[in-house]
């Protein structure tokens, strides 16, 4: 029964992951570019949520509030740095963003604290099969939130104008400027809708896990992660790379135990790579 | 000739007569002289060879645990020490402390070659972007799992052996500065005799147009673990002596500190210009002088500086000093100048 836990714990987990990589996927896609600080984004959101909580708000509410602000916060980053490596050399765009998010570690950890806090809900649990599977109802809150929140941005990405601008850019950014596409706004849409994914991913983690300054990392590796497992534009493969990521988690948590759960997704990060290298090099072709 | 002679020499002085000179600063120039060598060692990779690591922190912790162990293990179960923590149940003569450290930093520059020579073909086979990630994740795994291993002290940290004749603290300075520098300079010299060879012109090839390079003809993965393996000799060597200087070890904040260390050697070489000899050495010096400067009036704001501090260098100054100095004074690096070509472009801009 430990097994069936694990299982569900991991695909429950699993689908907040993918959100956070929809978001890595999208800005990977339109503009080119890997956000190591993604992760701390997450958390930022989830300080959203704990200071509602703090002030007596219901946390759950933080899934409305935390994007928008995280919307904000995503363009300012944007218009300060990103805009300036769009264009560039990934490695810069690594490297900036790797700045930004040691820049974000250290000034959450001024204002907030280094505690490790969690936004309790106040949900209660679901005991399933004679109690011997025990499931928060918050984690199912979580994914039901997740599914809704992403499942609305497919739609939104499909039918809006400015999806189909998004779209437009990343198939051909210079052929949408000359359509009329302001790219620029565009690319900030782009990277403020990442930066709300963030949010509402890191108000959910808030409730349903704990949060901490430098707990941002881990975050970017798995949705880094799962983008590369499902391939970019591929949104089923990342919900259930997500997924699948989850269970492997929970399963190396259970097996290795708690110290060794980081690094055992740290090192599947590197098999993976590995693994597709000596594939694509049968072909004598590269990872791109 | 005659003038790089008389600069060798004059910096050769220098080093040796610094720690009489500054002799409060001594620990600082023993890590400035760590940091120029982490500084050159990634330059091989990042400048010359074109593959931007993050990894290169993975050598530099492992090579301090390894010279750490030996040190211990040569004389006293390794167990018992790192459980003992603080409390010393054990003491290192004089005699076993020397024999133990010089074996120790032979095996920390040898195992990582080795361990970069065996995981090299694998990792090296990932290109760009891809290559970062992995790199930061092997060194970021690497700390992890070490921190969970029991044998080496896991959360608790692991304590080097302390110098013999502890009252006379001032020849411990002295002699891990001494260390530290002849390493730096022995670093030098065979980068610097490397870059003379055609194996430099293969690097370049390779950081130019990796596919090209192979259509020539030539083994680039071949030359990629050899490359690697030279990073990581030298990177175990800096980090066996680092953690002789700390005198504690701590797998995420001291050793496989990628936050710190494993960011610094890429800012290092950028800053002072990737893909040149003395680029790292002076990028090293300056940032460490400013890293120093902020640390101490600014404690507590250094990681928001240097946060900044990468964001300004990567978007404003991504050539460095060597680079600046390049484009302002192409005569000096030996490129011919057609001062009416020159003239020409200046217009056109």
């Amino acid at each position: 029964m430990l097994t069936l836990q694990a299982v569900l714990d991991g695909l429950l987990l699993g689908i907040l992951f993918a959100l956070i990589a929809y978001g890595m996927a999208l800005q990977w896609g339109v503009m080119n570019i890997i956000n190591i600080a993604q992760g701390d984004l997450v958390i930022l959101g989830g300080y959203i949520a704990y200071f509602m909580y703090l002030y007596g708000i219901h946390p759950a509410w933080g899934v409305i509030v935390s994007p928008i602000i995280m919307y904000f916060v995503g363009v300012v980053i944007y218009k300060l740095v990103i805009n300036k490596v769009v264009d560039r050399d990934l490695f810069i765009s690594i490297l900036a963003t790797f700045g930004i998010s040691i820049l974000f570690m250290q000034l959450m950890n001024f204002a907030f604290g280094a505690d490790v806090v969690l936004a309790n809900s106040g949900y209660g649990t679901t005991m399933l099969f004679d109690n011997s599977v025990t499931l928060p109802n918050s984690k199912i809150f979580s994914a039901f939130i997740s599914i809704v929140f992403a499942i609305g941005l497919v739609i939104y990405m499909k039918k809006s104008k400015l999806g189909r601008a998004i779209r437009a850019t990343a198939q051909n950014a210079r052929a949408a400027k000359i359509l009329g596409v302001d790219t620029e706004k565009v690319y900030a849409a782009t990277f403020g809708i990442n930066a709300a994914l963030c949010g509402v991913a890191g108000a959910l983690i808030s409730i349903t896990f704990t949060i901490h300054p430098y707990m941002g990392l881990p975050y970017t590796i798995r949705s880094f992660m799962i983008v590369i497992v499902a391939g970019l534009g591929n949104l089923p493969g990342v919900a259930m790379s997500g997924m699948g990521l989850g269970v492997f988690e929970e399963f190396a948590d259970y097996i290795l135990g708690t110290e060794f759960r980081i690094g055992s997704v740290f090192l599947l990060l590197v098999l993976i790579l590995v693994y597709r290298r000596f594939k694509l090099s049968r072909k004598r072709e590269y990872l791109k | 000739m005659k003038n790089s002679l008389i600069l060798y020499s004059a910096i050769l002085i220098f080093g040796i007569a610094a720690p009489f000179i500054f002799p409060a600063f001594k620990v600082q120039l023993s890590i400035l002289c760590i940091l120029i060598i982490l500084a050159i060692t990634w330059n091989v990779q990042g400048g010359e060879m074109g593959y931007n690591t993050f990894g290169n922190i993975l050598f530099y912790g492992l090579g301090m645990y390894l010279c750490a162990s030996v040190q211990v293990g040569m004389f006293f179960p390794l167990g018992e020490w790192t459980e003992g923590g603080g409390e010393k149940t054990f003491v290192h003569t004089p005699a076993q402390f020397f024999q133990g450290f010089a074996v120790g930093l032979a095996v920390a520059a040898v195992v990582p070659a080795i361990i970069a020579g065996l995981i090299g073909y694998s990792i090296l086979g990932l290109r760009g972007h891809y290559f970062a990630i992995c790199t930061l994740g092997l060194g970021v795994a690497a700390g992890e799992i070490s921190g969970g291993i029991e044998i080496i002290g896991a959360g608790q940290g692991f304590t080097t052996p302390p110098f013999p004749n502890v009252d006379r603290l001032e020849a411990r300075g002295e002699f891990f500065y001494f260390c530290s520098f002849i390493v730096l300079v022995f670093t030098f010299l065979a980068v610097k005799a490397i870059y003379s060879t055609r194996f430099k012109l293969v690097l370049n090839a390779i950081r130019d147009n990796e596919d090209k390079a192979e259509a020539m003809g030539i083994q680039t993965m071949k030359y990629k673990i050899i490359g690697w393996m030279i990073s990581a000799f030298f990177c175990g060597l800096a980090g066996g002596i680092m953690g002789g200087l700390v005198g504690y070890i701590d797998s995420t904040d001291v050793a496989f500190d990628g936050r710190e260390m494993g960011v610094f050697m890429v800012l290092m070489a950028i800053l002072g210009g990737k893909g040149t000899l003395w680029g790292p050495v002076i990028g090293a010096t300056l940032f460490h002088i400013f890293k120093e400067g902020f640390w101490t009036f600014f404690l507590g704001w250094q990681y928001v500086a240097l946060g900044v501090l990468i964001v300004v260098i990567v978007i404003y100054f991504p050539e460095g000093i060597m680079g600046w100095l390049r484009e302002k004074y192409p005569e000096r690096f030996g490129e011919v100048v057609d001062e009416a070509d020159r003239k020409a472009q200046v217009t056109l801009k």
